[in-house]
């Protein structure tokens, strides 16, 4: 039904830019239209905040995230775009930002902006550093200013390049919020020289992230990237949608631990398939992407190579209510971190025997992800996290629970530490913490600073001097600072534990 | 016999007790009473008065037969025990075979690449020292000592050999000085520990607390610059910035030195031939 109401207040809005303006009406006039089929049981569990679609409106015409296969770009050029294949640095960045320009996704921007470092160095040949740094410099500065969403990434690694040292270089003097960047690491391949740089860099600007590429790299058969504030999929394809199971609000009726596994947690497992299976077979079937996308027919992506993303949140506070009674807490407590376990055991076995619609990349199966969260979110702790202020009181103990919990989401997980300044002067510590963490089977992690203005929030960055200007009522360049500064307050994230102190 | 020493805390992952993560043993006792100690309550030992006890908010204190003993379980780690303590001693100190000690330390294993043992001051207790070594290198841990120099370590070998490095403090280069900051007579065990230490390779970081008016640390640069010479280079020199905190006695209102007095000693540093100087 078409919302009058909310569509006069975006066209209105003087907290909007005319960018921002513009998704928002856009976004109202496709939920005007009614094109799924919902049924009883799973919309109420959508009103009870059980089940939620994310904002991704009612009639998908795009996929949520999608993945080009920007290598093939840069050999191939473009028809559709009128390029020939780029020559020198100077076309390649340039080729780039144009494609980047003509790349959807659920936020209008660009979720993924490939591997910046495979993409760039067999361009950099007689040129100095400087030089080369000169023009990464624009570049990047380009992407901050336009792609004005911060679910935006670029990856670099896992083998060492010139063009990725010189990237990281000049990612920590820039300090943007735009791109995300993640360093898959591999320590058979990437040397530790290059991971330190990494660290030193997160100390600076909170990026790059670092996964875990052993974990990660058998995912699918066509290779996988990190993509928005990181999902974990397909090269040449993507996600098509992402639905989410809030174990928050699905366990408030819960009346016991088997009622909630045995009756509620199927049957909203049931639902999210269902509806998300909707979404993919209109997306397919109906909406003519990927009949008429120049994405698809020059290559760079593959309707085969998309899966639906099974999202589940609230790991934390779901545990906490079935145990209130007995004042067991998750993160903290042995015996509540068995039933998380417990809890993500059913929901993974139950989700294995769902079918996904047009998902040959994932065996015709949904891949869990553990979502991070919404501005909304009040009260509910991002995936399968511990909630702020229960974190364990050794870094080794909660690195290990992260750990433990990290190898059910293939489509994505991870944890976000601020870390004591001074480490800074030992960044080989942070390294050394890394490593350890990925031999305990973390899948992916990213640090900040206490001290930098660059914070992440549930996955993105966001700029605490914006959130401060948001809040004092001023537009702002950045919409991931409007879903950012709210969730930072009200998740109490300026308390999240600093460690390595 | 079983060598044991006791151990006042460890900490499992530290980034400032040597290069990468870390974790650290600090024991209790220490030979000097440095005026700006940041953890006097590890030098001296707890005499059993029980003026502890009373004040314990986790009840993790007892007297029990003329012995204050402490539960780890309980205890809250709010440090009035040390506060309410007339001799400035920690009551939470545990004697420990290098296998207890070594146990501590193993959940940290893969995030750390090694031990430092720190005090107090560890070098008091070369056999426990040589045991956890022996053992932390079974499980592929890396063994540092930082130590305040006062004691010889010559005298030492299989626990060198053990030894990756040692991390020696050089408090201050003039023995009248040194009298002044520790309480001890003379500072020459101190300077033939470096002499040595240099000499068998094993000299992983020299390190100076700088606290204006008490150490005179534009002297301890250039005398160890002038000792250590063409090695200056490649031995890692750590500045430290004294700071009030946990200080009791005489520094505990001492100004903590500007950055501007640190960076000065920096370029002092540099210009002497360091390499790799750290102001902390």
């Amino acid at each position: 039904m078409f919302d009058k109401a909310a569509t006069y207040e975006a066209l209105t809005s003087t907290r909007l830019t005319y960018e921002q303006k513009l998704v928002q009406l856009a976004k109202q006039a496709e939920n005007g239209l009614d094109v799924l089929d919902i049924p009883p049981r799973t919309r109420h569990l959508m009103q009870t905040g059980a089940i939620h679609d994310l904002f991704e409106g009612h009639a998908p015409y795009r996929p949520r995230y999608t993945m080009p296969d920007y290598g093939l770009f840069m050999g191939q050029g473009s028809g559709f775009l009128n390029l020939a294949p780029p020559q020198s640095l100077d076309e390649a960045l340039f080729a780039l930002m144009i494609l980047y320009r003509h790349v959807p996704s659920i936020t209008s921007f660009p979720v993924y902006l490939g591997s910046l470092d495979k993409l760039l160095n067999p361009f950099l040949d007689g040129l100095s550093d400087q030089e080369i740094k000169k023009k990464l410099v624009l570049f990047c500065t380009y992407l901050d200013r336009t792609i004005t969403d911060s679910f935006c990434h670029a990856n670099i690694g896992p083998e060492d390049t010139r063009a990725g040292r010189l990237l990281l270089e000049v990612v920590a003097t820039l300090r943007n919020a735009v791109p995300n960047l993640t360093l898959l690491y591999d320590p058979a391949i990437t040397p530790d020289s290059l991971v330190e740089q990494a660290i030193s860099a997160s100390l600076v600007c909170s990026n790059p992230a670092i996964c875990n590429h052993r974990a990660n790299v058998d995912t699918y058969p066509c290779g996988y990237g990190i993509s928005s504030c990181y999902n974990v999929l397909p090269l040449g394809g993507g996600g098509y949608t992402l639905t989410r199971l809030t174990l928050t609000r699905l366990v408030e009726d819960a009346k016991d631990i088997r009622h909630f596994l045995e009756e509620l947690l199927p049957e909203g497992v049931a639902c999210v398939g269902a509806y998300m299976n909707q979404r993919i077979r209109f997306l397919v079937e109906k909406s003519g992407f990927f009949q008429s996308s120049f994405l698809v027919q020059e290559g760079l992506l593959h309707q085969d190579r998309f899966l639906g993303m099974f999202g589940v949140t609230g790991l934390a506070e779901g545990v906490n209510a079935l145990l209130k009674k007995r004042g067991l807490v998750y993160g903290r407590d042995e015996e509540a971190n068995q039933l998380g376990l417990r809890i993500l055991d059913t929901i993974q076995q139950q989700v294995g025997q769902l079918e996904a619609a047009y998902s040959p990349v994932y065996g015709g199966r949904f891949a869990l992800h553990a979502q991070v969260g919404l501005d909304s979110d009040l009260g509910t702790t991002s995936g399968v996290r511990i909630p702020v202020g229960d974190e364990p009181e050794q870094f080794v103990d909660h690195l290990r629970h992260s750990g433990r919990y990290h190898r059910y989401f293939p489509a994505g997980v991870g944890d976000i530490f601020p870390i004591a300044g001074n480490v800074a002067q030992n960044p080989q510590a942070l390294l050394d913490v890394v490593k350890g963490a990925f031999q305990e089977g973390m899948h992916y992690l990213s640090f900040y600073s206490v001290d930098t203005d660059l914070v992440r929030i549930t996955g993105y960055l966001v700029k605490r001097s914006e959130m401060a200007k948001h809040q004092q009522g001023s537009p702002v360049l950045q919409n991931t600072t409007h879903l950012g500064a709210p969730n930072y307050t009200s998740n109490r994230l300026a308390d999240r534990k600093v460690r390595m102190v | 016999m079983t060598a044991k020493a006791p151990v006042a805390r460890i900490e499992r992952l530290s980034t400032v007790d040597g290069p990468g993560a870390r974790s650290v043993l600090f024991v209790q006792g220490c030979n000097l009473a440095c005026a700006y100690c940041h953890n006097p309550e590890t030098q001296r030992f707890c005499t059993h008065c029980g003026a502890c006890v009373a004040g314990c908010p986790a009840q993790a204190l007892a007297l029990c037969h003329g012995q204050v003993a402490w539960q780890p379980e309980r205890c809250v780690a709010c440090g009035r025990c040390t506060e309410a303590c007339p001799t400035y001693a920690s009551p939470r100190v545990r004697w420990q075979t290098a296998e207890e000690a070594l146990a501590q330390v193993l959940p940290a294993r893969p995030f750390i690449r090694g031990i430092t043992v720190s005090g107090g001051e560890c070098t008091l207790y070369p056999g426990f020292l040589e045991a956890l070594f022996l053992l932390a290198q079974g499980q592929g841990l890396g063994c540092l000592i930082d130590t305040n120099g006062a004691i010889p370590l010559w005298p030492y070998p299989r626990l060198m050999s053990l030894c990756q490095g040692v991390m020696l403090d050089v408090k201050a280069w003039d023995a009248t000085q040194y009298q002044r900051l520790t309480g001890s007579a003379g500072n020459q065990v101190v300077l033939e520990n470096l002499a040595w230490l240099q000499k068998a390779g094993k000299l992983a970081e020299v390190r100076l607390v700088v606290a204006p008016g008490w150490t005179d640390t534009e002297a301890a640069l250039e005398g160890c610059g002038r000792m250590l010479a063409g090695d200056a280079a490649s031995i890692p020199l750590k500045l430290i910035a004294f700071r009030p905190n946990g200080v009791r006695g005489p520094l505990k209102d001492c100004p903590s030195p500007t950055a501007s007095q640190m960076q000065a000693l920096r370029q002092q540093a540099l210009a002497l031939g360091f390499r790799d100087v750290r102001v902390v």
